[in-house]
């Protein structure tokens, strides 16, 4: 097994956890509670990840960071180099990948929160930061945790958004699953199997977490 | 008929409650439930009566701020809450409301005494800590500070949300049925510490049921509201005791309502006669009742409680009764420690007697029976 590649994939999925944490719970909060009549249109490009093939949201991520395109130009010009494999280009498009993964089980748990504490918390003077600091996070521990679990365990297994945007460089954007890819290409099964076995084992010590703090997991949007 | 009574003046501590407000729903498009209520109350508690869909908790919710009038003006003491005409639309945060919900809604992961602090947010811990302990100490719960919710009885839960409400110091107590699920003495209780709670703090109490026994236990005032409107205000004796409106009738336990035509007046009695109207073709029945200010051939409603009808089996004499029915026991069935009889005598009325009175008198379904009701268990109501 590589630890290289094993240090990279763990850091990445941690950066990304923690900024689809931050970025996501703002959107699972719109999401929970905003009556805009057209917000099923921002839940469809929320879950946008979920169904489609991670080549095209690759490729499209790939475009839009190159040096073609305005944003890419401007990153260029910022940082002087491209976003395009690259460590920071991979945590972008790891991030919009994985979003449904932290905004859904968020969503879900805020909007279960029963909306007469709400109406008490404000009624006693709470603002809505305060509200939902004191009242909506702690009752959605358990959502949070799903969120924060899926959305590491996600970025550690993809494979496909990975290859289009970082390539396969090692120490900077080979991942475990690109490295597995690539010791079967080359008939290391040793080493595949090793490092295969590595993220089995992950897989089922995230999911057991997650199904042991809260039974449904896997929900889906927010009842209305 | 005019059936609102006008209402004492505001008093004089300056603490009142004055709202005007209409708010329609559409169901899909079709008109549907709309509000419309103007009332004014002083300090002490003044109960919000009327079935449930009656558009109790509507108005509460407008007073809260949590839902939002079409149009009209709300003021709490000098302070305006809501104004449509001046655009004044207070955040429900900055209203300085307490607003005791049906569920409660107290916070579940919060001890009670976190619970209670937290509309304190802005004190200093000292400070809060201090007033949560007083207002706990005289609802009595401050042996329950470090309980979670889930883990007290209902009473004190009740409790809780009270003291929560009350300690950041209200201008106004909205209660939306806060006691129905609790067994009568422990509700007689709390009430008698919001009663105590509410001599020190004179703020207006706006307190919802449909329960009959909470208004006559609690009220100096009530408001009796039905679809979106206010049908009497004034004391529970005026508004219950002698109903001027078939809902509120049937809402107070007149379990007899007969829709009749007067045939004589006898001003010099005090009364006049009535014919029960789906009676006609069998006879009629005649009813003698108080004295209104009505022409003969006058369609009116009497209302009458089954438990003030008595029952012979004899016809009575020597009576000073005026009303003496005779019919046929149809239906006899106990509930309770009510039997309830049904009897034809012509219109169906129904009466209440204990079991003990049942049994003395040897009832059996098919007897023949009088009725005899007193002049002034008739009470007239507006349809």
């Amino acid at each position: 097994m590589n630890w290289q590649d094993l240090a990279l994939t763990a850091k990445l999925a941690g950066i990304v956890c923690a900024m689809l944490l931050l970025i996501g719970m703002p959107v699972a909060y719109w999401v929970a509670y905003s009556r805009w009549r057209w917000k099923f249109l921002v839940e469809s490009v929320v879950a946008l990840p979920l169904v489609l093939p991670p080549t095209v949201l690759g490729f499209y991520i790939l475009v839009a960071i190159g040096s073609r395109s305005p944003l890419g130009r401007l990153y260029e010009t910022w940082f002087g180099h491209s976003l395009a494999f690259t460590f920071e280009g991979l945590v972008v498009a790891s991030a919009l990948y994985s979003l449904p993964f932290a905004v859904q089980p968020m969503a879900a748990a805020f909007a279960q929160v029963d909306r007469r504490l709400l109406d008490a918390s404000s009624i006693l003077g709470a603002s809505r930061m305060h509200t939902f600091l004191r009242i909506i996070l702690p009752l959605s521990i358990p959502g949070v945790i799903t969120a924060a679990v899926l959305s590491f365990a996600h970025t550690v297994g993809e494979f496909g958004v990975v290859l289009m945007v970082g390539g396969n460089i090692p120490g900077a954007t080979r991942t475990v699953s690109i490295a597995i890819y690539d010791d079967v290409q080359g008939l290391r099964y040793l080493q595949a199997n090793q490092t295969a076995l590595a993220l089995l084992l992950f897989s089922f010590l995230a999911l057991s977490i997650l199904y042991g703090v809260n039974r449904r997991a896997w929900t889906a949007w927010p009842p209305r | 008929m005019n059936a609102v009574s006008s209402i004492e003046t505001i008093s004089a501590d300056g603490a009142s409650l004055s709202v005007a407000v209409q708010k329609k729903f559409s169901a899909g498009g079709a008109p549907g439930f709309s509000l419309a209520a103007e009332f004014s109350v002083p300090s002490g508690i003044t109960i919000l009566f009327g079935p449930s869909g009656a558009g109790k908790t509507t108005l509460l919710e407008c007073i809260a701020g949590l839902a939002r009038p079409d149009n009209g003006r709300i003021s709490a003491g000098d302070r305006v809450l809501f104004d449509s005409e001046r655009r004044i639309d207070l955040p429900v945060s900055q209203r300085s409301i307490a607003y005791v919900f049906q569920t409660l809604a107290l916070f579940p992961h919060l001890s009670v005494a976190q619970n209670v602090q937290y509309g304190l947010a802005r004190l200093p811990a000292a400070e809060k800590r201090l007033r949560a302990r007083q207002i706990l100490e005289s609802f009595r719960i401050e042996h329950l500070a470090g309980r979670k919710p889930d883990a007290v009885s209902g009473g004190e839960r009740q409790r809780a949300a009270l003291a929560r409400s009350l300690v950041t110091q209200p201008c106004l107590l909205l209660l939306d049925e806060p006691l129905a699920a609790l067994d009568s003495a422990t509700r007689s209780k709390i009430i008698a510490d919001l009663r105590v709670w509410n001599a020190t703090h004179r703020i207006p109490v706006l307190y919802v049921t449909h329960s009959r026994e909470e208004v006559f236990a609690l009220g100096e005032r009530v408001i009796a509201l039905e679809q979106g409107r206010i049908l009497a205000q004034g004391t529970p004796q005026q508004v219950l005791e002698a109903p001027r409106h078939e809902s509120i009738a049937q809402l107070a336990g007149f379990e007899n309502i007969f829709d009749a035509v007067v045939t004589t007046l006898r001003p010099e009695q005090g009364t006049m006669r009535c014919c029960l109207q789906d009676t006609q073709q069998k006879g009629n029945v005649e009813l003698e009742v108080p004295l209104a200010r009505v022409t003969p051939g006058a369609k009116v409603r009497i209302a009458v409680r089954a438990g003030d009808i008595l029952l012979a089996t004899e016809f009575p004499r020597a009576l000073s009764a005026r009303n003496v029915l005779r019919g046929r026991l149809l239906t006899l069935a106990r509930h309770g420690v009510t039997v309830i009889a049904g009897v034809d005598c012509g219109a169906q009325i129904e009466a209440h007697l204990t079991p003990g009175a049942c049994d003395a008198l040897h009832l059996q379904v098919g007897q023949e029976l009088w009725l005899i009701l007193k002049t002034y268990s008739c009470h007239l109501v507006a349809g």
